[in-house]
């Protein structure tokens, strides 16, 4: 269990972490999504014991980030911004320099080791030194030093940046597959990503939370949510089906696209307007070439939601 | 304990993992040798010493004041530039194992680096008899000295993320420690102030406690102005690393 109480950081007069409160239990991926500048990275590192807070507290497996730093740190398992590492060091050196800080018995390291090699696939550039890595081998050497000691909680930035679709595939597989014992705090930009990992999304813009919901239920914010798009064989009807459209009983208002002609039909509230779009367009017999239900757009929803600030 | 010796394998080694050992040890065995055998006059002097005015150990505060900064300027700011530190902070140790398994880690490098002075103590042999013990007492010194120094540079080092402005600074502060210790400066200094203040500012410098030592004599004054001031420096490290640590 991850406990944020009021937290709050100020870098001289600048607040980048406003009274920010939450709580993660086991089982749960949730995603840290914001612009940049939100305050998602100095959070991350308050939790993971880099930054001390200005005011708050936050508890790691009962143990406080302040008080208790060493035991909650034992339970963190930590991939900073970035991917840092130490360049003149080999990804093997590296691991077994970290096995022995986090006091892994020596007995176990080897295995543990063996582990995270063939988990995140570094065999090809154990003996190598790390600055001669490419950016998604840098990454994923940070991966496999943060899940080294098996950790209760993984506090991960940004995990998958730099990384080719393959390799963020992977990436995301292999959190999915620590999902079920583990408490993961993921960081990103990219909301597909939260789609396919997170089961929580928590949106902070300028250090406060605009919303902490699941995946599903930011969708379901957007007005394309449930809305149904088509387009017609024939541009001569579009004037006449838009009308006819919007004066279903679902669907509160329609939009047309001038440069493909597609029309979407938002529906009214609680109501799905397909399957009424669907039987009046084959009672009208119109030439339909598409018919579409819209699921929500995340990007939509947190472009409203933070107020349009750059992602 | 274990994350002290974690810390501490990692940096010795990453030191022969770099150009920076090597480079390092041969100009200071360069510079050691030239040092005694031009400037100080060894065979002219026609003594086995290496404590006498001008003779081997005489130069290595001179040789610290350039060499040490240069080893101690990347200790902390290097891992400040690159983020690393981020990583270090976040494993389940204490900042004084991180500040301590650092320290002793350049300091045995050090270490390695004035041992390896060792031919010309094979040499002095050859050529004569000196007193072994009084070359043993100021090995131990200079090593000490070393120690100093090199704790100075990195408490600088946790201050700022730039290695240039570590290494000046750590020579200007180093070259401050040493100077009141000095015969030259101490005569210029008691024509502008008082006994008491000259003789105070020259009990401070790392001079007048090396000279001790490098005499042969091992006085516990000396070892714990030594231990008080790596002691010291490491403490203020420690504090110094916990506020500047992620600006």
């Amino acid at each position: 269990m991850i406990e944020v109480q009021s937290l709050t950081k100020e870098y001289g007069r600048f607040r980048a972490v406003d009274d920010l409160s939450f709580k993660v239990a086991p089982g749960e991926v949730l995603g840290f999504l914001g612009p940049n500048g939100a305050g998602k990275t100095t959070t991350m590192r308050i939790v993971a014991g880099f930054l001390q807070a200005t005011a708050g507290r936050v508890t790691v497996c009962g143990h406080d980030i302040e008080t208790a730093a060493v035991q909650a740190k034992h339970r963190i398992g930590y991939l900073p911004e970035g991917a840092p590492s130490y360049p003149e060091m080999t990804p093997r050196s590296f691991l077994e320099f970290i096995a022995e800080a986090r006091g892994i018995p020596p007995g176990q390291r080897r295995k543990r080791l063996d582990e995270v090699i063939a988990l995140l696939h570094l065999d090809r550039v154990l003996e190598q030194s790390i600055d001669t890595l490419s950016k998604g081998y840098r990454r994923r050497v940070g991966l496999a030093q943060a899940i080294l000691h098996d950790p209760e909680v993984l506090i991960l930035d940004e995990p998958t940046d730099g990384l080719d679709p393959n390799q963020k595939h992977e990436v995301r597989e292999l959190i999915g597959r620590m999902a079920k014992s583990k408490i993961i705090v993921i960081s990103t930009h990219l909301l597909e990503e939260v789609e396919a990992v997170c089961n929580r999304a928590i949106i902070i813009a300028r250090g406060k939370i605009l919303a902490d919901d699941t995946p599903r239920g930011l969708e379901a914010r957007s007005r394309f949510y449930n809305a149904v798009s088509l387009k017609l064989g024939s541009s001569e009807l579009i004037a006449a089906a838009r009308n006819a459209i919007g004066s279903l009983p679902e669907v509160a208002s329609t939009e047309l696209d001038e440069k493909n002609g597609r029309i979407t039909a938002f529906p009214a509230p609680g109501k799905l307007p397909l399957a009424p779009i669907n039987a009046l367009a084959e009672r009208q017999r119109w030439p339909l070439t598409e018919l579409h239900l819209e699921s929500g757009r995340l990007d939509e929803v947190f472009r409203s939601i933070t107020g349009g600030a750059a992602a | 304990m274990n994350g002290v010796v974690a810390i501490f394998k990692r940096e010795l080694t990453s030191y022969f993992a770099t150009p920076i050992a090597y480079v390092f040890i041969v100009i200071f065995l360069v510079l050691a040798g030239s040092f005694m055998f031009f400037f100080g006059g060894f065979y002219e002097a026609g003594q086995a010493d290496l404590s006498a005015d001008g003779s081997f150990f005489y130069w290595h505060p001179w040789l610290y004041l350039f060499l040490v900064p240069a080893l101690s300027m990347r200790l902390w700011a290097e891992e400040r530039k690159s983020g690393s530190i981020e990583l270090l902070m976040t494993l389940p140790l204490e900042t004084w194992q991180a500040v301590t398994g650092k320290f002793l880690a350049a300091w045995a490098f050090t270490a390695i680096a004035v041992l390896l002075t060792f031919p010309i103590w094979i040499t002095v042999n050859y050529l004569g008899d000196p007193d072994n013990g009084a070359i043993v007492a100021a090995y131990f010194g200079s090593i000490l000295m070393a120690g100093g120094f090199l704790a100075i540079g990195a408490c600088i080092s946790a201050a700022t993320k730039n290695q240039v402005i570590a290494f000046i600074l750590s020579v200007v502060v180093c070259f401050i420690l040493m100077v009141p210790g000095m015969g030259l400066v101490q005569s210029v200094l008691l024509g502008l102030a008082p006994q008491w203040l000259v003789d105070g500012l020259a009990s401070l410098s790392f001079q007048t406690h090396f000279d001790a030592i490098s005499k042969g004599v091992i006085d516990l004054r000396d070892l714990v102005y030594f231990g008080l001031l790596i002691g010291m420096c490491l403490y203020a490290n420690s504090i110094v690393l916990e506020l500047k640590k992620a600006d």
